[in-house]
């Protein structure tokens, strides 16, 4: 593809070249980009300053009142006379700061998981092209193991160990925690790959040998040379991870082994609204499940268009 | 092509020994085996005589190769929660499971194939685009808000299908089917939309990128450069290069059929394998665990050999890799 | 005078990138007799295989043909509805690319790849049709045609798979072939092999072949007529004896001066300085005159048009027998060859 003519006059300024640049081009004319970002970035924001813009906090005890319980959407309650956006549950709890507050774990946990399997995938991956050999060998095999077992399969695995090990008593506490290991530890292998092959690209080449001999450690400077290469992919399989961090967390508070109804997650406030499905309170599943619903696939969509926009083979 | 297959079969039972080792070490690490099966009020010489009678006072690897002998036979120990034989709780799940994964499985491939041919086709039609964006929003909807979307607009809304259970079944030797009842039928369609939804989206964009791909390549330009209608084209010459990468990529998704199944029979209330493990993992009931991730991994290496299989019935250049000159 | 087989008139070709319309093609005209082999050379980016593409229809968005005609046979072509341009590819115009290994469908064997391209194209039975595959094969050098047919693409060396290209592309009796860099990925034993079967099944069948190369030793090997193509235009398109020994346009000179020759001194091999422009870039006026030697004022603005010389066509400014300035351009700036490498 022919880019534009060499010979500029001037160079612009870094400013007007990074507007000017093929990534911020693409942005600026995909509607897509910028509406998922937008809705992206105003979930995110909405989440993190939930202790202020919430209208209560959801899960202090003083601020709920009974009698508020099981309030449909914009419909003022029969007793109180309150009215609540999106509603209220039994425990006459408001489901739009619950949502918010519930928000702000699911996007903890994928965060927190997302930056823990990108430092074990990029330092496997490392390791692997940098030793080869044995190291590579095992590496890359439970690499390929562990990208053929679905993710929630080994996250379900990590959760039932340690409810095997950590006595009852601690385990709500050390949830959280948990939650972000098995995800983490169930989505690194890919971030491996990708290092693996940059590093052995780099390792081959002159410098490295150039930095040996004039005393540089070869593996500080190479490291200094696969980051910057593995950013760009890195980026996109991080925000597609996000997007799946936060689907698997929701899945499994869902299924009971995550998050506990004292701590909410976007998942357990399903798993709660799901239960008066039947009975005709539909708003108690459906905010949830539409806040979860929008940051997925928010998150997503910015992730396919990243992904098309800085590396479009890989897929 | 013998070698091959000899190889694929080889690979498996690295995979097979090596998770078994997982579930061992599962088995024998996680928690007190013998105190979650005497319970707390045993005496010494009581857990002593269980030890003994578990081989649990052998060396590491002797207890392994028992532990791989006693799989081998379908003995996975007995379940500390429900106290009965592992492997009669599988038995007793598994057709639940088979049914479900089987049927999903077969409505996302047809369908994912075909709506990826289609939009792979007509790339820049409008139905063609509106299909690949409801993919992803498919992709990003998580199987349990599938489920519960349909449960609640068929089953309490519209009141025309079952939304938990398998109905009746029928059973025949030692396995139940829901194929043969009508209500069997009906509690069947939930369950198979809700897990097939995201392996069909999965499918689709699948077929769609690899088929643009081949449709890229110098032997479709050729193809077109002697005069082939489109038709031909597409469906003689580019859809057979398509199968090869898919195959390969729709067997190891066979993975996330059962992953999502554990989702899918959670929120239907399906009495499937998922359902059970769920509910071991919920009490750390490590033999059941054990046992279904050992089922799992034979799962992937049998479904895995069958790509292998399905390669060589594509690929004459893998079938002609053993022996030469046969032709 | 017969009627040329392929004619070519003023062909444009863009393609619409973000940046702006970038021209490939750039009136280029040219005629190719039955029978004749006429070689089309240029670097890489010259607009080769666009306007190989173009004559047989394979132009895809985001490229499309912007003007000109093109004839075949005294119809036109360059303006049938998709359908009807299909049913001339394979059956009129007959086409092989430069990569062998990839020619070809590796699921399918060469039996059934031919089979299909005949029945296309004839109303003939599927047997008549293998057996008029076999008689291809035979054609284009196979042995053992019988047993072959069924053999898949990967069973046949590089070689053998461009004689079955070849017959794929003759499966329909064409009335011209594009050869694309037909030879280039092949070893250099069996590139002459190939070139001598195209030569030879052109002069028994009276096709006309239109050969797209870089590579000078193949043209002057086998072609009846030369275009030499520069940046989306014809520079110069003449008789193959007066192009390669007596090139006129400065840039023909440069091409035919790095053509290393046994009977010439090693350092005499010349190279053009600069290299050609992008087409994003192209320059106003002649496209080649910031390489040129003779360059003047009028080349920067004024855009050359064809001019006859001899047997041959030119475009450059230098033999314009109009303009008064152009012989003293020539003589003032045009030092022989060997002075020109020294200075």
């Amino acid at each position: 593809m022919n880019q534009r003519a060499q010979s500029q006059p001037t160079p612009p300024g870094l400013l007007a070249r990074a507007w000017d640049s093929d990534f911020l081009w693409s942005f600026r004319h995909s509607p897509v980009a910028i509406l998922s970002s937008l809705v992206a970035l105003t979930l995110i924001a909405a989440a993190v300053l939930a202790p202020v813009i919430a209208p209560q906090n959801p899960f202090d005890p003083a601020q709920l009142d009974l009698m508020d319980g099981l309030t449909p959407p914009m419909t003022p309650n029969e007793v109180t006379g309150r009215t609540f956006l999106l509603g209220t549950d039994p425990q006459g709890r408001d489901m739009y700061s619950a949502i918010l507050y519930g928000a702000r774990i699911s996007l903890l946990v994928g965060f927190a998981s997302v930056v823990f399997s990108m430092v074990v995938g990029i330092t496997l991956g490392l390791a692997a092209g940098y030793l080869g050999g044995r190291v590579e060998a095992l590496i890359m095999r439970i690499a390929d193991i562990q990208l053929s077992f679905p993710a929630i399969l080994v996250a379900l695995l990590v959760f039932g160990i340690f409810r095997g090990v950590v006595p009852p008593a601690q385990q709500e506490a050390a949830t959280l925690w948990v939650l972000i290991l098995a995800i983490g530890l169930s989505n690194w292998a890919q971030y491996a790959r990708t290092v693996r092959a940059t590093t052995m690209v780099e390792k081959s080449k002159v410098y490295v040998d150039a930095a040996r001999l004039i005393g540089l450690k070869p593996f500080v400077v190479m490291i200094k040379h696969v980051l910057p290469n593995v950013m760009g992919p890195v980026l996109v399989i991080a925000t597609i991870n996000l997007a799946l961090a936060i689907i698997e967390e929701a899945t499994l508070s869902f299924l009971g082994v995550g998050m506990p109804p004292t701590q909410p997650s976007l998942g357990t406030l399903i798993r709660i609204g799901q239960q008066f499905l039947f009975s005709g309170e539909w708003w108690i599943l459906f905010s949830p499940g539409l806040a979860l619903v929008l940051l997925a696939l928010s998150i997503n969509l910015l992730g396919d268009w990243l992904r098309d926009v800085l590396n479009p083979r890989l897929r | 092509m013998l070698a091959y297959v000899l190889r694929s079969l080889a690979q498996g039972a690295v995979v097979l020994v090596a998770v078994a080792f997982i579930a061992f070490s599962m088995f024998r690490f996680v928690g007190d085996p013998i105190a979650n099966m005497v319970g707390q009020e045993a005496s010494m010489a009581d857990r002593e005589e269980l030890a003994r009678r578990l081989g649990l006072d052998q060396p590491f690897p002797i207890q392994f190769l028992h532990f791989l002998g006693n799989a081998l036979q379908g003995d996975f120990g007995i379940s500390y929660r429900q106290g009965r034989p592992v492997s009669a709780l599988i038995a007793e799940r598994l057709p639940a499971t088979v049914e479900l994964a089987v049927l999903s499985a077969l409505f996302a491939t047809v369908l994912g194939v075909a709506l990826g041919v289609y939009a792979a086709i007509r790339r820049r039609g409008v139905l063609a685009n509106a299909v690949m964006t409801l993919s992803l929003v498919g992709v990003s909807l998580p199987t349990f808000l599938i489920g519960i979307g349909l449960i609640y607009v068929f089953a309490v809304e519209l009141r025309w299908l079952p939304s938990f259970g398998r109905g009746e079944t029928v059973r025949i030797g030692w396995w139940t089917t829901g194929l043969l009842t009508w209500s069997g039928l009906q509690s069947l369609i939930l369950p198979v939309l809700t897990l097939g939804f995201f392996q069909l989206t999965l499918i689709m964009r699948l077929v769609r990128s690899e088929m643009l791909e081949v449709m890229r390549s110098d032997f479709i330009r050729f193809a077109r450069a002697r005069g082939i209608p489109a038709r031909v084209i597409e469906f003689r010459h580019a859809l057979r290069n398509t199968m090869i990468p898919v195959v390969t990529i729709a067997g190891l998704q066979l993975g996330s059929v059962i992953a999502f199944a554990i989702v899918t029979e959670t929120v239907f209330q399906w009495p499937g394998l998922g359902a059970l493990f769920v509910n071991a993992v919920q009490f750390a009931d490590v033999p059941v665990m054990a046992a279904y991730l050992v089922f799992v991994a034979f799962v992937f290496v049998v479904v895995n050999l069958l790509t292998d299989l399905a390669y060589l019935a594509l690929d004459p250049r893998l079938r002609a890799a053993a022996p030469k000159g046969a032709r | 005078m017969t009627e040329p087989v392929l004619s070519v008139r003023d062909l444009r070709v863009e393609f619409v990138t973000r940046r702006g319309v970038l021209k490939a093609i750039d009136g280029v005209s040219f005629d190719i007799a039955k029978g004749e082999v006429l070689g089309v050379v240029g670097e890489s980016g010259a607009g080769k295989s666009v306007t190989g593409s173009a004559i047989i229809g394979l132009i895809d968005p985001p490229g499309r043909i912007a003007g000109g005609e093109i004839w075949l046979s005294g119809s036109r072509i360059d303006n049938l509805p998709p359908e009807e341009m299909r049913k001339v590819r394979g059956k009129r115009i007959g086409m092989i690319f430069q990569d062998p290994l990839t020619s070809l469908n590796p699921l399918y064997r060469i039996g059934e790849q031919l089979v299909e391209t005949i029945q296309t194209h004839t109303d003939l039975s599927a047997s008549a049709a293998r057996r008029r595959a076999i008689e291809l094969l035979a054609e284009v050098g196979i042995p053992a045609p019988e047993r072959r047919i069924d053999g898949y693409p990967h069973e046949f060396s590089g070689g053998m798979r461009q004689r079955v290209v070849i017959a794929l592309a003759l499966c329909a009796e064409p009335e011209l072939i594009i050869a694309d860099e037909p030879t280039t990925a092949l070893d250099v034993s069996v590139q002459a092999q190939i070139i001598a079967l195209l030569k030879r099944l052109g002069r028994e069948r009276g096709t006309a072949i239109m050969l797209i190369t870089h590579d000078m030793g193949v043209i002057a090997e086998t072609a009846d007529r030369v275009a030499v193509m520069y940046a989306g235009r014809i520079a110069e398109i003449g008789p193959v004896r007066d192009v390669v020994q007596n090139p006129l346009h400065p840039y023909a000179r440069g091409l035919m001066g790095a053509i290393p020759t046994l009977a010439q001194d090693a350092d005499r091999l010349v190279q053009i300085p600069g290299s050609m422009p992008r087409l994003s870039a192209i320059p106003p006026g002649c496209p080649f005159h910031p390489r040129c030697p003779h360059a003047w004022e009028r080349c920067t603005v004024d855009r050359p048009a064809p001019l006859p010389h001899g047997a041959s066509q030119v475009a450059c400014h230098l033999y314009d027998r109009n303009d008064p300035t152009a012989e003293a351009h020539q003589r003032m700036t045009h030092p022989p060859a060997e002075e020109g490498v020294a200075a």
